[in-house]
């Protein structure tokens, strides 16, 4: 049986950068990646590159392409992967498979969004794409909408309060003061977001993430040949997928992701662990209640308790679960096509002991989950690290 | 995107009359018509049906920002709708008291202008749902 493992990651600060663009952002993060994996672009034989809606934020589609040519990796085949948000999970879940089907041996997963080259309101209609155009967005129904939602539904339900949501914010702000590729270096308390005016009710402006610019790389390579090149590979044990409705109207529950529940159970049913084996996730935080939901139908906590969880610190970076030391897409920003590879790249500096001033205590096996729009789409994978002989 | 003319002549029927559809062998509404049934795929018996007009609002939220279109109707509401026959749909909710928009408030369709983003182009209507007095 083949294995998959990353042997190398690169990743650009993220935030606002007026001064890049896409292709000089993606450039960076990808041969970061490659000098950091300690081998030559000659090495790579096909390319996977992320991204949500290039073509909406800067005019460009065919990013494939463009990202081979940008690292000069011409002729080597290289196809775009969009899957709205999730983009870069599905992404690198291709090269994954690609190099488990025995293709090939080593490939290059890039992911890339450049978001503040429009205003506001043209990137709202770009992240609305995720949603279902014709029965959400044209209604008016903007994404964060979509998430308020859910957040209403499960307060309605669960009692979960919005002090609580909250409290996913106030977490990812403290950890990305740990990150220096993070866009916030801010601490916030519950009261400021509290304070910081709703943008669809019960959703405030701290509860979602940012609009950010940035790109994150890794290269993947077949985990034997990993283990002779690399000191310390980090092996994908493993990658799920699922599916549901584009539209909120169509599902059973608002109150849960049905297809994060059933990403978590395949891979951990192919990894044969269970959550609680799990030392730390990167969770997709895109709003508060993303994140209350992922911890839900991952297992981390009892359905329904996750506002309560998170407020008791069991997911603060020294609590029973670590989730998103890198401060998450809150606080670490969401390049929307880079977020998934940008997970897996803290993965892989967790588990290698990298992450410095986030270092999570004694992290073996780390989760990595990235949703696409409202729940349409999930990817989640399971990383631990490999005894390299080199 | 809202404004184009085709999209907008072939919504007709699912805008401004609520047509979705049926399986008959589990008895499941579909709004907007699929053409599949989920549930029983090709053993499904899928008919053409009206929704009902009324139904009750399982959440619902209050937009202070817009995307491109709507910046100038905030605020208003957004709700998920179980119609009479179980089938859900998003729409806005106005002409209603803010107070008595919550989850299990009875509302009724009501026909509206959605957005008309472009200057020159068409005007998109729809269906709205305000609260039952
Ligand atoms: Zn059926």
């Amino acid at each position: 049986m083949r294995n998959v493992s990353i042997i190398g990651v690169g990743c650009t600060k993220f935030g606002e950068h007026w001064e890049k663009s896409f292709r000089q952002l993606i450039a960076e993060a990808g041969i970061e990646a490659i000098l950091s994996a300690g081998i030559e672009g000659k090495d790579i034989e096909a390319l996977y590159g992320g991204s949500m809606a290039s073509g909406r934020f800067i005019g460009q589609e065919h990013i494939g392409a463009l990202i081979a040519d940008q690292l000069g990796l011409n002729p080597i085949p290289a196809t775009r992967v969009e899957n709205a948000c999730a983009s870069g999970g599905t992404a690198l879940r291709s090269g994954y498979m690609a190099i488990k089907s025995g293709e090939y041996d080593m490939v290059a997963i890039g992911g890339v969004e450049k978001m503040t080259d429009v205003g506001v309101e043209d990137a709202a209609i770009a992240l609305g794409g995720a949603g279902d155009q014709e029965t959400e967005l044209f209604h008016g129904a903007s994404f964060p909408a979509l998430y308020a939602l859910m957040a209403r539904a499960h307060m309605n339900e669960f009692g979960t309060t919005e002090e609580q949501l909250a409290t996913v914010s106030v977490k990812n702000h403290h950890n990305a003061m740990l990150n220096p590729k993070a866009q916030f270096h801010r601490e916030i308390t519950i009261e400021n977001v509290m304070n910081s005016g709703y943008i669809a009710t019960p959703l405030k402006l701290l509860d979602c993430s940012p609009i950010t610019d940035g790109a994150a790389a890794v290269i993947l390579c077949e985990s034997e040949k990993a283990r002779e090149i690399c000191e310390n590979p980090v092996e994908i044990i493993a990658s799920a997928q699922a599916s549901d409705t584009l539209a909120l109207a169509g599902r059973k529950s608002l109150s849960e992701i049905m297809a994060t529940k059933v990403a978590a159970k395949n891979a951990f049913e192919k990894a044969k662990i269970t959550a609680k084996d799990v030392d730390f996730a990167e969770v997709h935080d895109c709003f508060t209640i993303a994140e209350i939901l992922a911890i839900e139908a991952i297992g981390f906590c009892e359905k329904g308790k996750g506002g309560k969880f998170t407020a008791d610190g069991n997911t603060a970076l020294n609590g029973e679960i670590p989730v998103n030391v890198s401060g998450g897409l809150k606080g670490k920003g969401h390049p929307v096509g880079a977020t998934g590879i940008a997970q897996a790249v803290e993965a892989v500096l967790q588990l290698r002991g990298q992450a410095e001033k986030r270092q999570v205590k004694d992290a073996k096996i780390g989760l990595t989950h990235n949703v696409g729009g409202s729940g349409a789409t999930c990817v989640l994978h399971l990383l631990k690290a490999l005894e390299g002989k080199k | 995107m809202n404004g184009s003319l085709p999209l907008i002549w072939r919504k007709f029927g699912e805008r401004y009359d609520l047509d979705g559809n049926f399986c008959e062998t589990c008895k499941t509404a579909y709004f907007p018509a699929r053409a599949v049934c989920q549930k029983c795929r090709r053993k499904g018996k899928l008919v053409a049906q009206k929704m009902p007009k009324t139904g009750t609002i399982i959440s619902f939220t209050e937009l202070s920002a817009g995307p491109a279109g709507f910046e100038h109707e905030v605020p208003y509401f957004i709700a998920i709708i179980e119609l009479e026959n179980k089938a859900r749909l998003l729409s806005q909710i106005v002409d209603s008291e803010k107070e008595k928009i919550k989850i299990g408030t009875k509302v009724e369709k009501v026909f509206r202008k959605i957005s008309d983003i472009d200057p020159e182009g068409p005007i998109a209507y729809g269906y709205k749902f305000k609260v039952v007095d």
